[in-house]
């Protein structure tokens, strides 16, 4: 599946300003599926994160 | 090295090396205006002051939210608040989850497992929420339990406590002078009055806050001040992420000379609590910042993620923690 979205800021990817996104993502899970767009239900725990959309499915950090 | 700040850094040495006893507001705030070049000698003096009051462990959490988001509150820096445009999607941490997640903090070494809701105050959903939590936890893996659920009543402090939590945490965030420009739905005083009752019920009382708010260095002191004032068993210190979408979503990162600062200060208004590193540590101070600041004064650090955003490995801390021959507070310890 083609990458659309900017995980972090959710604004289309292929525009500028998303170094600061790249930067950040090291320390922030991903907010925005890159598919659709759609905020995803993000859950954090000491050891990891997973991030779902109810289209695309479910990441990990695994 | 200064003459003021030999002076304060001397009155330091005497006050709460010596005596134990923490330093006043006024001398807090000469330690937040040390110059470069004092730091190092506030921050060994911190170590000092830790080293004889606390000892050499430090001690490890894991935190995790159960509620995450749609918070009806407005405090200015956190994502999970729903009035504003944040990425943050509300969401719950179901039972079995939560368990896996204590199961996995414990693993590392920690004795304390934080879990924190965005809320208000709990409703009766989240209290029962809590009640399986816990119970399940303690089935399951032997590990401290706190939380962290915003304001109470005194039912559910009575509840949180039956339950078996040992220690509650609730942020005063700021001082009280400043508390206004960051919160506006709730006040100060209301956040104070739950950590009374928390006090007057055993339970061990978790109370600290964010440096980088946009406070003054007066109100800095301030705040160190108030909190010696409540004595709390536990301060968290973290450092402002700005978020996107909050209303601090543009503030700078504090410099990482003033955070060093802020940690030598609050060690030494606050010489015998246990001081932790809490969110922001990564991106202001960097890896190093982490060394630092134990050999500074803190004793305390949360491993791995943090609620929203994401922490050092565990590993990394536990192998600087080892290297520093500082050995993690075992659960033992603290029961």
């Amino acid at each position: 599946m083609e990458t659309t979205y900017c995980d972090r800021c959710g604004e289309p990817a292929d525009g500028d300003g998303h170094d600061g996104c790249q930067a950040a993502r090291e320390l922030e899970p991903p907010r925005f599926c890159t598919h659709c767009r759609r905020r995803m239900k993000v859950q954090v725990v000491p050891t990891g994160w997973t991030a779902t959309c109810v289209e695309h499915g479910t990441l990990t950090d695994r | 090295m200064s003459t003021s700040s030999v002076s304060v850094l001397d009155r330091a040495r005497t006050r709460v090396l010596a005596e134990g006893q923490g330093l006043e507001e006024a001398d807090i705030l000469e330690v937040l205006r040390l110059p470069d070049s004092d730091i190092p000698a506030a921050l060994q003096l911190a170590h000092e002051v830790r080293m004889r009051w606390c000892g050499p462990e430090v001690e490890v959490e894991g935190i995790v939210s159960l509620k995450t988001g749609g918070c009806p509150e407005d405090c200015h820096f956190c994502s999970q608040s729903g009035l504003f445009s944040s990425p943050v999607r509300s969401v719950w941490l179901d039972i079995p989850s939560l368990v896996k997640a204590a199961q996995q903090t414990a693993a590392t070494g920690a004795s304390e497992f934080c879990i924190v809701a965005a809320v208000r105050g709990p409703d009766a959903k989240l209290m029962q929420q809590m009640r399986d939590g816990v119970k399940a936890i303690k089935e399951a893996v032997d590990i401290n339990v706190a939380a962290s659920l915003g304001m109470l009543s005194q039912e559910q402090v009575d509840d949180l406590v039956d339950m078996g939590v040992h220690r509650y945490n609730h942020n005063l965030e700021t001082c009280r002078s400043y508390f206004p420009n960051v919160v506006t739905t709730h006040s100060w005083e209301e956040r104070w009055g739950t950590l009374k009752m928390v006090r007057d019920s055993g339970m061990e009382v978790c109370c600290g806050g964010i440096i980088g708010l946009g406070e003054t260095l007066e109100q800095r002191a301030e705040f160190a001040a108030q909190l010696a004032e409540l004595q709390p068993d536990e301060v968290p210190l973290n450092f402002l992420n700005p978020r996107p979408g909050t209303p601090l979503g543009d503030q700078p990162l504090m410099d990482p000379k003033d955070a060093l600062r802020a940690i030598a200060a609050f060690r030494l208004a606050l010489p015998r609590t246990i001081l932790r590193y809490a969110g922001g540590r990564e991106l202001t101070l960097g890896d190093l910042g982490t060394r630092e600041g134990l050999l500074g004064g803190i004793n305390a650090v949360i491993v791995g993620n943090y609620l929203t955003t994401l922490g050092r490995p565990a590993t990394s801390d536990l192998e600087l923690l080892a290297e520093l021959k500082m050995p993690v507070k075992a659960l033992s310890a603290t029961l």
